[in-house]
């Protein structure tokens, strides 16, 4: 087979087309560039939709989190307590064992039946798990953001007349994402980092559909040789980790646009690893 | 272990719950407990020293020296840590055991990397075949360690790094002024004064290391992951205990551990940062100042 038929047979296998039989004997480096880089189309997946729902929760969770009231304050704290405060690797299989344990058969909700054991396959299970995680990771960075904005900011703002909705729209809100960008951009190079746990923990791979690693372990399994496909892995991830660092210091520019060079912050990498 | 439970078809309720509490299996899973906190007793020194070592190598006035320890602390930036686990265990396992094949049976032939196989001399086999399943169990933990002490003295090398460049310039000139050579300063002046600026960067670390330990499971080793999977599956009434799928609750119980552990270590690490920023000159140790005056 040359490289180009392999990359045909195997560029989207992990998501279930081309050749259904993985390599057996006789593996060579595009057949182990190929598949892994086909597995990552799959920590993209997580990675991707986790953030942006996660984004969207974790200002509503920060939020809560600032409020005076009890009601909302506590309940809040909780949930960042538990996603932060417990191994991601223990969060995927206890999701995995409560969403088995759903009837089979589907819910009748209203007298509707609705089919609920799609919620146990990764896609959607592990997709759930890393979006509250990173919901409650980046909860914590945007409310360390919400108390950090300056004080004269704020009274700047109230001495314009904006109050309510209007001042949190228009001052606190774009400063504390100023704020908590470059934490954030961190976060986000970790949580595609932790996609690579989906398929090691709890979830099965349905029909050796699996992500980067997944693969990579299984040419290290069958090789007795780990030098080649982690490395490759690794070379991926530097790749994304990369890509992730542009488009984030993009927005990072943006939302630093209107101050002088000197005050801007910059993005730094930081290692903050497993969760 | 009690007299009791001898026969758990007879028995029900709180006792029948009492008797499967405490089978043979259970005490293992209870032991397994042990197993990851002397995981973490033992990974949190030698990472430190590691990271010690690296951050001391990465400021090191040799060039050569100062690469390796730059190059040690840049390692794991980039690179998700479980790929680094996956891949130490078993690089680890085949550079020791290809080192004594080496020593052992210089005189074999036949090459070791057959195709896919990695083939060594019986003899440079670690452990032999012939030893007891602890050896192999024990041999599989001190890998695991390893590994672990490898990766997160790498993040603490970070961390530390970062710290001995934060201690203020003024008092390490001041001490040089003193006439102490560049050894002293580092010992009496640069050491004790990093710790408070080391402690927030190595608190973060420690909860990761608390975090990390599931990884154990996939390393191999019987931990609690292992157990609550092990015990939790459905027994049918072959078993002694039969029940159905109890796995979740087992988690539930893992997840109520880590928690526990997540909360002490804050409470701790706390009370250390107050106990460390004592007389130093940041804001902490101003706050603790004014406290007390």
């Amino acid at each position: 087979m040359t490289c180009a038929e392999t990359i045909a047979a195997y560029a989207f296998r992990s998501l279930g087309y081309g050749e259904r039989l993985l390599p057996r004997t006789d593996f060579t480096l595009c057949q182990q560039f190929t598949l892994i880089g086909s597995g990552m189309i799959w920590n993209l997946y997580f990675g991707m939709l986790a953030l942006a729902a996660g984004f969207l929760l974790a200002n509503a969770v920060a939020l809560a989190k600032n409020a005076r009231s009890p009601l909302a304050r506590v309940p809040a704290d909780w949930f960042v307590f538990i996603f932060r405060g417990s191994p991601l690797f223990i969060q995927f299989f206890l999701a995995y064992e409560a969403l088995v344990l759903l009837p089979r058969n589907g819910i009748v909700i209203l007298g509707m039946t609705t089919e609920v054991s799609w919620l146990s396959r990764a896609w959607a299970g592990a997709l759930i798990v890393l979006f509250l995680n990173t919901a409650a990771y980046s909860a914590q960075i945007f409310h360390g953001a919400l108390k950090s904005i300056p004080r004269g900011d704020l009274e700047a703002a109230e001495a314009y007349g904006l109050t309510g909705w209007a001042r949190f729209r228009r001052i606190e809100w774009p400063t504390m994402l100023r704020l908590a960008w470059p934490a954030y951009t961190n976060e986000a190079i970790f949580l595609f980092h932790a996609t690579t746990l989906v398929f090691f923990s709890g979830f099965p791979a349905f029909q050796q559909r699996g992500d980067a690693l997944y693969y990579a372990n299984y040419f290290a399994d069958k090789t007795f040789n780990p030098f080649i496909p982690y490395p490759i892995v690794a070379f991926y991830f530097i790749l994304l980790t990369l890509g992730l660092i542009g488009i984030f210091g993009f927005v990072n520019r943006r939302l630093n646009r209107h101050l002088p060079a000197n005050v801007q912050a910059r993005i730094r990498l930081r290692p903050q690893l497993i969760r | 272990m009690f007299a009791a439970c001898a026969d758990p078809s007879l028995i029900a309720g709180p006792e029948w719950l009492l008797c499967y509490l405490t089978t043979g299996k259970h005490v293992d899973f209870y032991w397994s407990f042990l197993t990851v906190l002397i995981l973490l007793a033992v990974t949190a020194p030698t990472a430190l020293a590691f990271g010690f070592g690296g951050a001391m190598a990465a400021r090191s006035p040799i060039l050569p020296v100062r690469l390796v320890g730059k190059g040690y602390t840049a390692m794991v930036r980039g690179v998700p840590d479980i790929v680094f686990f996956l891949f130490f265990v078993i690089a680890l396992d085949q550079g020791i055991e290809w080192t004594v094949h080496q020593i052992r049976c210089p005189d074999w032939i036949e090459p070791i990397r057959q195709g896919l196989e990695f083939r060594v001399c019986p003899q440079a086999k670690v452990p032999q075949g012939s030893a007891p399943q602890s050896v192999h169990e024990l041999y599989g933990f001190a890998l695991a360690v390893l590994t672990f002490a490898l990766v997160f003295g790498a993040f603490a090398a970070n961390v530390l790094y970062g710290a001995m460049q934060a201690v203020p310039k003024g008092q390490l000139e001041t001490a040089e002024a003193y006439g102490m050579s560049h050894r002293q300063v580092f010992r009496r002046v640069l050491v004790p004064q990093m710790w408070v600026y080391a402690l927030p960067g190595l608190g973060n670390l420690w909860m990761i290391l608390i975090k990390a330990t599931p990884l154990l499971f996939l390393l191999g080793v019987k931990d609690i992951v292992y157990w609550a999977r092990e015990l939790g599956g459905a027994k049918t009434s072959a078993y002694a205990f039969p029940h159905p799928d109890w796995r979740l609750y087992y988690f539930l119980f893992l997840m109520a551990f880590y928690l526990c552990m997540t909360k002490l270590s804050e409470i701790v690490l706390s009370r250390l940062s107050a106990r460390l920023s004592r007389g130093q000159a940041t804001a902490a140790g101003e706050a603790l100042r004014r406290a007390a005056a």
